[in-house]
């Protein structure tokens, strides 16, 4: 990789049109961690809070928030809009260091969270692995880009993120929600915006090139 | 007391005192500094697989990814940083001679007691919980998972291989027919390949555990993971089916991350045992490239 595409985050939603599928680039600025624990979470927030459900338990009106009032009627930690996630439980950091290992987990787990999400104002994620149909309808219907980090290559990407701090779900430990400063932190575009999927296309292509 | 009991107490003593003697003490020392060793780095012959793949891989993006996989092993090395975040479940083969005396607490709150330390003290990832459904961290990564073996001999040998839950998700069990033969066996284990795809970390280290009975087969597969990536099952036949499933796996373009490439696994490795005249359990037990084992003798 002579020419090194490095990409702001988080970006303008009219850039995600300009990743495409295959796209090897280097991302700067701000994620944020969330995995399994901390995605059930976010998500049994939402829905609760739409349902109209008082914190008794008793049913009540029916409400649509954006991402922006389910951070400021306090139903979110974080306002998700034009953010990214890094699907990511570290190892603890030893003094001196910023973080532990910090590679991907498998992304697959969060999709029954993730299609919600994206309906309000997640533009990102960064994982590994497979997606379902669901949350790859929901990406081009929002969208939305989905990347991968090199799965097991967790020592290597922790020297890309500069700053880390929990700033939710403490009590979750590893998968507490991180706000964290990354540079020149190597992804590929696995799905973009218009739904190419790099898992199927790069195989097939490596196969036809033989 | 009557004196008959008298007499079969010291009759007992005399026989423990031949046994040798390890104190638990020694046991939780060794446990806990395997579960940093085999964090942090990986074992040799891992390690020189990746390397000569890195060389021979011919897909653009598989080979990027080689070579990322190998900055990574450098670092992890000389930082002290673990190779892969998800630093596992600790699952252990343990091997006790018969002729051993163990002192102190049980064995197997020894051997949980340095998973404690190791984890804790180590900096390793806490990924264990204490209930399947209630989900609550136990926060020190026990209990492990511990499979025993008696053997002949004075000695403990111990087998740690860290296990991380990615490639775990994608191992499966069948229940072969007879008349499935070797074909059944080499479709079932491509199929499981397959769905892994880039979810397990490839390249990956395919373990099989083929006869027995239904857990028998997972623990062989699990087992199987252990063997170094260069060797070979002692049976001629087993050891033909490893060479030819492994050409298999890796022409299925899966490649490094799953991006294209010739490698899919670096090994595939098979276990078997004697099994019922009316079946063929088969397991593939997933592991990613970082399939992390060490084996301490005491």
């Amino acid at each position: 990789m002579d020419s090194k595409t490095v990409i702001n985050v988080p970006f303008e939603r009219a850039q995600v049109e300009k990743l495409k599928s295959g796209d090897y680039v280097y991302l700067t600025g701000t994620l944020y961690s969330a995995r399994d624990a901390a995605h059930k979470r976010l998500y049994d927030s939402i829905v609760n809070a739409e349902s109209g459900m008082t914190m008794g338990g008793e049913a009540g009106n029916k409400t649509t928030f954006s991402g922006k009032e389910l951070y400021e009627e306090g139903i979110l930690p974080l306002d998700i809009t034009d953010n990214i996630f890094y699907y990511l439980g570290p190892t603890p950091a030893k003094e001196g260091q910023v973080i532990g290992s910090a590679g991907p987990t498998t992304s697959s787990r969060m999709d029954k969270y993730t299609p919600l999400l994206l309906s309000k104002g997640l533009v990102g994620m960064i994982g590994k692995g497979k997606r379902s149909q669901a949350v790859i309808d929901a990406i081009v219907e929002h969208k939305a880009v989905y990347f991968a980090a090199v799965g097991g290559a967790g020592a290597l990407l922790s020297k890309c993120i500069k700053k880390s701090e929990v700033i939710a779900y403490d009590d979750l430990g590893t998968e507490a929600i991180r706000k964290m400063e990354v540079e020149d932190f190597p992804v590929i575009v696995v799905i973009d915006s218009e739904g190419n999927n790099l898992y199927e296309t790069a195989v097939e292509d490596y196969n036809s090139s033989k | 007391m009557n004196i008959m009991d008298d007499l079969s107490y010291l009759r007992k003593e005399t026989l423990v005192r031949k046994m040798r003697e390890i104190h638990t003490d020694i046991i939780v020392e060794t446990v806990r500094d395997m579960c940093i060793s085999a964090n942090l780095n990986l074992a040799l012959d891992m390690e020189q697989a990746i390397r000569r793949a890195a060389e021979t891989e011919d897909g653009k993006l598989g080979k990027q990814i080689l070579g990322q996989l190998i900055e990574n092993m450098d670092i992890a090395k000389e930082d002290g940083i673990p190779i892969c975040q998800d630093t596992g479940m600790a699952v252990f083969f343990v091997n006790v001679g018969q002729d051993l005396h163990i002192t102190g607490m049980s064995l197997t709150d020894a051997i949980n007691e340095g998973v404690r330390r190791g984890y804790t003290e180590g900096y390793l990832r806490k990924s264990v919980v204490a209930d399947p459904l209630i989900r609550e961290n136990t926060k020190d990564n026990t209990p492990a998972i511990i499979h025993y073996d008696i053997v002949p001999g004075d000695k403990l040998t111990i087998t740690i291989a860290p296990k991380g839950f990615g490639s775990e998700n994608m191992s499966r069990v069948f229940m072969l027919k007879p008349s499935d033969g070797e074909e059944g066996v080499k479709a079932a284990v491509l199929q499981a390949v397959k769905d892994a795809g880039p979810n397990a970390c490839p390249p990956m280290v395919v373990g099989v555990g083929l006869g027995g009975d239904f857990e028998l087969a997972a623990k062989l597969a699990k087992k199987a993971l252990t063997r170094a990536t260069d060797s070979h099952s002692d049976k001629e036949h087993i050891a033909r089916i490893e060479r030819e499933l492994l050409e298999m796996v890796n022409s299925t373009g899966i490649g490094p991350g799953g991006l294209g490439g010739r490698t899919t696994a670096l090994a595939v490795n098979i276990e078997t045992y004697a099994t019922h005249i009316a079946g063929m359990p088969l397991a593939v037990n997933m592991c990613c490239h970082v399939n992390r084992h060490v084996t301490r003798e005491i």
